[in-house]
C-alpha cells in the first residue's frame, strides 16, 4: 500500500531538509494518523505520496507505483488510486455539489450512466442527499468538506490521504468528519489523516506516526500526547 | 474503472461542453479575447490588403513596360513580319506586336507635331520593329540578350533601369509586408496567450484540483483549446466582416476621388476568399496556441 524506505527530501531551492531517513509502511485497511508540529515534514510526506515532489534519496512505493522512477505521464494513473482531501476543501466554485463529485469520475472516463448511479450513492453515504444542486459557497464548511470526501471516495480509491481535513471546522463537525472517515475505513479503504489536532487524535484508538524536524519520533497505537510533542 | 466506448463519447462531449461553458462563464475575458483577435487581424489584414493592392498596381505598370526590337534595315517588310514566330518563342516573351516603319513614323510625328525640326522626316529613317511584352520583368536583361541573338534583329531597346526600379520596389514592399505581418502575428499570439493566461490564472486552483483527482494533461488542456479555437473562429469571422466594411468604405472613397483616375483598386470580392482563409487560419492558430501556451505552466504539478 505505502512503503517509505530510508526516504530523505531536501528542497533544491532552499536547501531545507524536509524529510530525513523516513521508514514506515502502511498496510491495506489501516487507519493512520500522521502528526507533528508545523514544519515537521507532514506536507512533504503528502507531496511525496501524491507525486508532487520526488524524494532525494530512498524508496517510495504507493499502490505498487515506484515514485522514485515514475514517469510524468503515469502520475494521473497513480492519483486515480488515491483520494485526497484538503484543509481548504478545494472544490470547483462554479460547479454544483453533484458536478464536483461527478467530475472525478469523468476524469477516469466513466459514462454518464455510471456517474448517475454512483454519485447519488456517495453523496448519501457522506450525508449530503438533497444538496446535489447547491454550489459550494451555499454550503457550510462541514458540508463542503463532505463534498470533498465524496469526491475523494467516488472512484473507490484504495488509499485516502486527508491533509488537515478538520482545520477549518469546529470541534463537533471535526469529530463528525473523523467518524465519517472511520466509517469509510471500515468499508475497506485505507485512510491516512495528517493533522495536529491532539484531542481529536487521542479520541480515536488508531495508529499514530509522529514526526519532528523531518524524522519519525514515534510510531504506535499509544496516542499523540504520550510522546510529549509540543507546538 | 475502465474506459468504455460510451465513457469515451461522454468524455468528448463533456470536454466540448466545458470549453463552451467556460466561454459563457468567463464572459468578460471571452469578450476581451475576441476583441484582441479582431484588432490584431484587422490591423494585419489592412496592411496585407494594402500590400496586395500595391503589388497589383506594380503588376499593371510592369505589364505596360515594353521593349522594342528593331528589325535589320536590309529586311523587307514581309521578311520582318516573318520574325514574329521566332520572337514569340523566346523564353519570357508573353506577346509581340509588329509595327511597320510607316506606323512608327506616324506615331513619332504625332508626338512631335509642334516641332518643325521633325516636319520633313521620312519613313525610311525608321525601322520596322516589334513591341515585346514580357512575363517577368525582372528577367528583362536576359531576354534582351536572347532577342538580340535572333537573326534579323539589329537592336533591342529596353529600359532596364525602370524594370530594375519596379523589381526593387516590389521586393521592398514584399519584404516590409512580410516582416510586418510576421511581427503582427507574433504580437497577436502573445496578446492572445496573455489574455488566456489571465483567464487561466483565475482557474489555476481548478487545474490543480483536476491534476489531483488524476486528470491527464490532455483532459485539462482540451477545454482550453476548444475555448481558444472557438474564440479564434468568432474573432476571425467578425474581423472579416469589419475588414469588408473598412475596405469597401476606403476604396469607394478612392474611386470617387481624383486619385481614382490614376490608380485602380482590387474589389473586396476577389480578395474575400483568401482573406477569409487566412483569417480563419490565424484565428485558429492564435486561439489554439494561446490556449496551449497559457496553461502550460499550470500543468507542471
Amino acid at each position: 500500500m505505502v512503503l517509505m524506505n530510508n526516504v530523505s527530501m531536501v528542497y533544491e531551492n532552499s536547501g531545507m531538509v524536509a524529510a530525513n531517513g523516513l521508514d514506515f509502511e502502511i498496510n491495506e485497511g489501516e487507519f493512520v494518523f500522521l502528526v507533528g508540529p508545523s514544519g515537521s515534514g507532514k506536507t512533504t510526506i503528502i507531496k511525496l505520496l501524491t507525486g508532487e515532489v520526488t524524494a532525494t534519496d530512498g524508496e517510495v512505493y504507493v499502490n505498487n507505483f515506484d515514485l522514485r522512477s515514475i514517469k510524468a505521464r503515469k502520475l494521473p494513473m497513480l492519483r486515480r488510486t488515491l483520494g485526497v482531501i484538503f484543509q481548504d476543501f478545494r472544490l470547483i466554485e462554479d460547479k454544483s455539489v453533484y458536478e464536483n463529485v461527478a467530475f472525478a469520475m469523468r476524469v477516469v472516463g466513466a459514462s454518464n450512466k455510471e456517474i448517475a448511479k454512483r454519485v447519488p450513492y456517495v453523496l448519501e453515504l457522506v450525508g449530503l442527499e438533497g444538496r446535489e444542486k447547491r454550489l459550494p459557497q451555499e454550503l457550510s464548511g462541514g458540508e463542503q468538506q463532505r463534498v470533498a470526501i465524496a469526491r475523494a471516495i467516488v472512484n473507490s480509491p484504495s488509499l485516502i490521504i486527508a491533509d488537515e481535513p478538520t482545520g477549518n471546522l469546529d470541534p463537533v463537525k471535526s469529530l463528525e468528519l473523523m467518524l465519517l472517515l472511520e466509517k469509510i475505513n471500515e468499508l475497506g479503504t485505507t485512510v491516512l489523516v495528517v493533522t495536529h489536532e491532539k484531542e481529536l487524535v487521542n479520541s480515536f484508538s488508531k495508529r499514530v506516526i509522529a514526526l519532528n524536524q523531518g524524522s519519525i519520533i514515534s510510531d504506535g497505537m499509544d496516542g499523540y500526547y504520550s510522546y510529549g510533542i509540543h507546538e | 474503472m475502465g474506459i468504455t466506448v460510451m465513457g469515451f463519447m461522454n468524455k468528448i462531449g463533456y470536454l466540448f461542453k466545458e470549453g463552451f461553458r467556460s466561454i459563457a462563464i468567463h464572459g468578460f475575458m471571452s469578450f476581451a479575447s475576441v476583441t484582441i483577435i479582431i484588432a490584431c487581424l484587422v490591423i494585419m489584414g489592412s496592411f496585407s490588403l494594402l500590400a496586395v493592392n500595391i503589388d497589383a498596381v506594380i503588376d499593371k505598370l510592369e505589364s505596360e513596360n515594353e521593349m522594342l526590337a528593331f528589325v535589320d534595315e536590309t529586311y523587307t517588310q514581309n521578311q520582318a513580319m516573318a520574325l514574329e514566330g521566332e520572337l514569340t518563342a523566346v523564353p519570357n516573351v508573353s506577346k509581340v506586336k509588329f509595327i511597320t516603319r510607316e506606323e512608327a513614323m506616324s506615331e513619332f510625328a504625332k508626338d512631335y507635331e509642334n516641332n518643325s525640326l521633325f516636319n520633313e522626316i521620312e519613313a525610311s529613317v525608321f525601322r520596322d520593329r516589334y513591341v515585346i511584352y514580357l512575363d517577368d520583368i525582372s528577367l528583362m536583361a536576359d531576354t534582351k540578350v536572347q532577342l538580340e541573338q535572333v537573326k534579323g534583329i539589329a537592336d533591342v531597346s529596353a529600359q532596364l533601369d525602370i524594370s530594375k526600379g519596379f523589381v526593387t520596389t516590389r521586393n521592398i514592399v514584399g519584404a516590409v509586408s512580410l516582416v510586418l505581418i510576421v511581427i503582427l502575428f507574433v504580437v497577436s499570439v502573445f496578446i492572445m496567450s496573455n489574455t488566456v493566461k489571465l483567464t487561466t490564472f483565475g482557474r489555476r486552483e481548478e487545474i490543480a484540483i483536476m491534476k489531483m483527482v488524476g486528470a491527464t494533461n490532455s483532459f485539462i488542456r482540451t477545454p482550453f483549446i476548444i475555448e481558444g479555437l472557438t474564440l479564434g473562429v468568432i474573432g476571425s469571422g467578425l474581423a472579416l466582416a469589419l475588414e469588408w466594411g473598412i475596405y469597401t468604405l476606403i476604396t469607394d472613397k478612392i474611386m470617387t476621388s481624383i486619385a481614382g483616375s490614376y490608380v485602380s483598386v482590387l474589389s473586396f470580392n476577389t480578395l474575400a476568399l483568401p482573406l477569409a482563409l487566412v483569417y480563419m487560419g490565424v484565428g485558429i492558430v492564435v486561439g489554439a496556441f494561446g490556449g496551449t501556451i497559457a496553461i502550460r505552466n499550470y500543468l507542471k504539478v
